[in-house]
């Protein structure tokens, strides 16, 4: 990857994870842990790898997300408002009343987020009935989905996962957002999912494991992704709950609880100097 | 006298199916393993390519149905009404109720009317669960014509439809000429002493009352309700207003369905008795099917007795 372009994307992901504060921040609530653990994927989703159109949310050809892990919705919002979708200001709507910016992806609400989600589990679904409208238009666009590891401990998961191999939909690419937290602690402790990567290779998915937070690794996987025929991509990222803000990272804690003023104020101040140092 | 014909409303909606795919290519089936059950293996043997069986996993179906609808295609999702409406309800609330999209849910071998798979299978709840979503549409058609009409129907409509069709082979009610309207109750017969609202199978069960009370000198306002949601509460409301008491028949639990819905309509408009002929919140057993609904009193002659307590009462 080209040193600017990489620049650029860390840039925007910065960016993202700004907005995740400052909508948490103003709601008084949400997710901000698994939100920021998937800033950087979500940056090059995109503004790299999906064929979206801010002016045109609704193309019929566009690539399709579905946020399986709903719940990270703040992130969700601000790579759209960065992308184009809404202006940033509005992230301070965050799950106000009226607010397009529900607490849970909403399609009935903002335009651009295909399909309803938040209730853990039946986002990848979802993924495999688009992947299947792309297969029966002919191929004509691919879908991506992001899903908790904790969520994976949900049935439906891998009834998705067994249907999407069976029926080598390699249009859909599920990236399984690794930060080893759930509510109730570690997903070793609460009800362990590991190895991840056997069981979707066993469930007969092409599997990549990436580091999260490197855009490199992202985007090679990406293209990976692409190359693979005749089955459904699982990308495996090692990712760090509440990534970018050094009293958020690898705490349970912040997994459903929002910044008051204070917190907020240095986690700005953290995120600008990151900003300041990408620019320099 | 010419023959009755008996069809099994599953099997209207199997063969509507095909009619209707030949006509709308945009129209997708998907099935849970039990196509040959469901009946919509006539579709996927008609087409194929627009037929996908997700195997015996009713919550991925729901939800991959309505990805599946994001993407313009009118999905019909069926499997049996215990699955559908029981196991996949949150699939079915939350990725298609809740974004309103077009699923048109198929769900077959509803009611004590299963017959021998026994209570496991007997599902008298369904219209409860499904009644309680925002937007979804109820269809509980009466015999193989209804079904067919519900079937065109809910194609058309915007939004996400539960069609509730049963095993049993029951006598036909309507002829062809039948005009069908998601909504709109269709009145059999007037009268001013009681009324009778039936869905479903139990349509026909509440003509052979209305003919025995009205060989009593009673006079019977007879109504088949094929639309559960939405309710179309001016009928009932003018009926009650008409009659002064009602009997619900259906083959459902007596709580959450039918006789729920009309109840609570009469209760805010013209509070009159509302007398309740269903399951009486209880579970079903093996056993014929039609031996069954005459244990579960799910017959004319129950109806009979009902209608004669609710002009009791009034």
């Amino acid at each position: 990857m080209d040193i600017n372009a990489k620049k650029e994307l860390s840039k925007i992901a910065v960016n993202v994870r700004k907005g995740i504060i400052e909508g948490t921040f103003n709601a008084k609530s949400g997710h901000p842990g698994g939100s920021l653990s998937i800033a950087e994927v979500l940056t090059y989703l995109y503004f790299k790898e999906m064929n979206v159109d801010p002016e045109k949310p609704v193309m019929e050809e566009r690539d399709r997300f579905v946020l399986s892990k709903g719940h990270a919705a703040p992130a969700l919002y601000a790579v759209m408002a960065h992308r184009g979708f809404f202006p940033v200001e509005e992230l301070k709507t965050l799950r106000k009343v009226d607010s397009k910016l529900q607490g849970h992806p909403s399609m009935r609400y903002l335009e651009g987020v295909d399909i309803s989600t938040g209730s853990l589990g039946q986002g990848i679904s979802a993924a495999c009935g688009m992947a299947l409208g792309s297969k029966l238009k002919g191929d004509t666009f691919r879908v991506y989905t992001i899903l908790g590891d904790g969520e994976i401990q949900e049935g439906q998961v891998w009834e998705a996962a067994m249907y999407a191999s069976a029926k080598k939909l390699d249009n859909l690419v599920a990236v399984i957002d690794n930060n080893n937290l759930q509510i109730d602690g570690s997903v070793e402790e609460v009800n362990s999912p590991y190895p991840i990567p056997e069981k979707f290779k066993a469930f007969g998915w092409n599997v990549i494991e990436i580091d999260a937070h490197d855009f490199e690794q992202i985007e090679a996987a990406f293209k990976q992704a692409r190359e693979c025929k005749g089955k459904p991509t699982a990308i495996v990222q090692k990712s760090v709950k509440g990534k970018g803000i050094s009293f958020m990272e690898n705490q349970v804690s912040w997994h459903g609880s929002a910044p008051n003023a204070e917190q907020y104020e240095a986690a700005i101040k953290e995120l600008d100097a990151l900003l300041e140092e990408l620019e320099g | 006298m010419a023959e009755v014909i008996k069809t099994a409303t599953r099997d209207a909606y199997g063969k509507a199916l095909v009619e209707l795919g030949e006509k709308n290519k945009n129209v997708v089936v998907l099935d849970a393993d039990l196509a040959a059950a469901t009946k919509t293996g006539a579709f996927k043997k008609a087409f194929p390519e627009r037929f996908f069986d997700t195997g015996i996993a009713e919550s991925n179906m729901m939800s991959l149905a309505g990805g599946l609808a994001t993407t313009g295609y009118t999905v019909f999702a069926s499997t049996f009404a215990m699955f559908a409406a029981g196991r996949a309800f949150e699939q079915v609330r939350n990725t298609i109720a809740y974004p309103h999209l077009n699923v048109k849910i198929g769900a077959t071998h509803a009611g004590i009317s299963v017959g021998e798979d026994g209570a496991s299978h007997q599902c008298c709840e369904d219209i409860a669960l499904m009644r309680s979503i925002p937007g979804m549409v109820i269809i509980n058609p009466a015999d193989d014509i209804e079904a067919r009409a519900a079937v065109f129907a809910a194609a058309e409509h915007d939004g996400p439809v539960y069609m509730r069709f049963g095993r049993l082979a029951v006598p036909r009610v309507f002829d062809e000429n039948y005009k069908f309207e998601i909504g709109k109750a269709v009145t059999l017969e007037e009268g001013t002493d009681v009324t009778i609202i039936a869905t479903g199978l139990m349509v026909n069960e509440a003509i052979e009352a209305t003919k025995a009370l009205k060989a009593e000198g009673i006079s019977v306002e007879l109504i088949n309700m094929h639309t559960i949601k939405p309710l179309d509460k001016e009928t009932v409301i003018k009926a009650a207003k008409k009659t002064g008491c009602i009997v619900t028949a259906e083959e459902h639990n007596v709580i959450g369905g039918l006789g729920s819905a009309v109840s609570e309509a009469v209760c805010e408009e013209c509070p009159v008795p509302v007398v309740k002929v269903g399951v009486n919140d209880t579970f079903g057993k093996s056993g014929p099917a039609v031996d069954l609904l005459h244990i579960y009193g799910l017959d004319a002659e129950n109806i009979v007795k009902h209608a004669k307590i609710a002009i009791s009462k009034k």
